[in-house]
């Protein structure tokens, strides 16, 4: 178990991350979400022993970061950002460099770096030279030296940074499926992943802690969450009748779509269909939206910024 | 935080490994090599004097080292900084002294290997006379000994700054200053307010006058604390600066 109790980070009069107090158990996956600049990559660099807080703390396992830092971080396989390697090296080479500052002798080194090589296939350039290999293969590299020591917890950040979808996609099958047994946190921009790997996310903003919740709650926080989009041949026609349901609210005509927004008294979709039916529109499209996390981003960390201007 | 050395060695084995599969390590060996032999030739005039000696050969070593040592030094943390390969190396479980000492000792071995490929020289000697082996054995320990200074020098500037030609060009400064600081340049600066106690004490901090002394076969016990202390104390400020930069 992670536990962090009022982690704070200055840099001289800037403080990075303010106050974050958050505990993961092992099973989750963690995604730190927040804006460029938000505190995430601070707040790993804390985790694994490579910055120490200002104030606060945070024990790994029931290890301190600061009094049990070896301990601690023996139990984290990390992946910094842009996954820094020794270029100069061969990809074998470098996993046994890592595999040796992780402790391992002999014929163990050899039998993790090809655990490692085989898990994230690296075969084909295990005897290539690290800065001559492409972005894909060298992040793979990073997340091999990051598991070569099968620890109970991985902090990635932005693993998934600059690759492209085929990539991507093998990283996030890679990381689902380490995850059971593990504590994961994975630092992302991108929404979707958050979506796509992880069991809980935290909005970090400015350093501070925004939201704390699984994607689908966060999803249901989106205005997006349940409302209704059609396409027919009378869009305007259509805004005004939707309007005047009473379980709808708002209603926006955006890129050939209507979109009735809930109103919270009884069923929208059911409505909607009915007097669409009633109606005779000629419908070529009928959905029910799910929440946007985007939406839900946009406002959680949009109100943090109107709050601290007023 | 203490810790063992476990893993000294395998950081140690990274960094030569790292010197070999870049050009750093051949372009190194053969520049000293040549402007070695060029200074005890040209310069020391080796065979005019016709004394069986290596003395041309290693009163030129403080001046090859002012420049080369620093070329060194100044990768081994600017260049991790730069890179970010500090944030890899310090999150594994290695203790800040055991990568500073490890970085240190690898490049003092690579500079070792260069000093000794120096060898053809001390066979030629043998060779054409009948030298003092004993005084030449004491050479080349001095001449280790005072690149082990200004490498721990030119490590603990290289932790300054992410720009290795920074790094390189304050190293060669500070390597200037204390190997002049036994020169009367210097001490004459010196001599006319402080005392005399406090001028012998800057003349004595000067590589070149400790390293004479055991260039000359006087392998004395000071000589030798002298370099241990002077290497102790820039490794000491090197892991000290590592702590500090790596916040920002």
């Amino acid at each position: 178990m992670i536990e962090a109790k009022k982690l704070t980070r200055c840099y001289g009069d800037f403080t990075a991350v303010d106050r974050l107090s958050f505990s993961v158990e092992p099973g989750t996956v963690l995604g730190f979400l927040g804006p460029n600049g938000a505190g995430k990559s601070t707040t790993m660099k804390m985790l694994t022993g490579f910055l120490p807080p200002t104030s606060g703390t945070a024990s790994i396992h029931g290890h301190d970061i600061v009094a049990d830092s070896l301990a601690a971080r023996r139990l984290i396989g990390y992946l910094p950002e842009g996954a820094p390697l020794y270029g100069e090296l061969g990809v074998a080479r470098f996993l046994e460099f890592v595999a040796g500052a992780r402790g391992y002798r002999g014929d163990e080194v050899m039998r993790r770096v090809g655990q490692v090589v085989e898990r994230l296939q690296l075969e084909e350039v295990r005897m290539q030279t690290i800065e001559t290999l492409s972005k894909g293969f060298k992040r793979r590299v990073g997340l091999a030296q990051a598991i070569i020591s099968d620890p109970p917890v991985l902090v990635l950040d932005e693993p998934t940074d600059g690759l492209d979808p085929n990539q991507k996609q093998q990283v996030r099958r890679l990381i689902r499926e380490m995850a059971p047994d593990k504590i994961t946190i994975i630092s992302t921009h991108i929404l979707e992943e958050v979506d796509a790997l992880c069991s809980r996310a935290m909005i970090i903003a400015r350093g501070k802690l925004l939201a704390d919740d699984s994607p689908a709650s966060l999803l249901a926080r989106s205005r997006y969450a349940r409302a209704v989009s059609l396409a027919c041949d009378d869009l305007q026609g259509a805004a005004s009748a939707l309007s005047e349901l009473p379980e709808a609210g708002e209603v926006e005509v955006r890129r050939g779509l209507v979109t009735a927004f809930p109103s919270g008294h009884g069923d929208l979709f059911q409505a909607v269909s009915k007097l669409a039916r009633e109606r005779g529109w000629r419908v070529s499209r009928l959905q029910l939206e799910a929440g946007r996390l985007d939406d839900v981003f946009r406002r959680i960390t949009r109100t943090e910024t109107t709050e601290e201007a007023a | 935080m203490t810790g063992g050395f476990a893993s000294l060695p395998v950081i140690l084995k990274r960094e030569l490994t790292s010197y070999f599969a870049t050009p750093v390590a051949y372009v190194f060996i053969v520049i000293f090599l040549v402007m070695a032999g060029a200074f005890t030739f040209y310069l020391g005039n080796f065979y005019e004097r016709e004394i069986a000696d290596l003395q041309p050969f290693f009163q030129f070593h403080p001046w090859l080292y002012l420049f080369l040592v620093p070329a060194i030094g100044m990768r081994l943390w600017a260049e991790e900084r730069k890179s970010g390969t500090v944030e890899l190396l310090l999150t594994l479980p290695v203790t800040v002294t055991e990568a500073v000492v490890a970085k240190f000792l690898a490049a003092w071995l690579f500079v070792g290997l260069a000093l000794a490929l120096t060898f053809p020289i001390w066979i030629t000697v043998n060779v054409l006379g009948d030298p003092d082996n004993g005084v030449i054995v004491a050479g080349y320990l001095g001449s280790w000994l005072m690149a082990g200074g200004f490498l721990a020098i030119s490590a603990c500037i290289s932790a300054l700054t992410r720009n290795q030609v920074v790094a390189f060009i304050i190293s060669v400064v500070v390597c200037f200053g204390f190997l002049f600081s036994g020169l009367p340049m210097v001490l004459d600066i010196f001599r006319g307010w402080l005392p005399q106690t406090a001028v012998d004490a800057v003349a004595n901090l000067s590589f070149l006058g400790h390293f004479n002394s055991i260039s000359r076969g006087v392998v004395d016990l000071r000589d030798l604390v002298y370099f241990a202390l002077v290497i102790g104390f820039w490794l000491t400020a090197n892991r000290i600066l590592v702590e500090i930069k790596k916040a920002q």
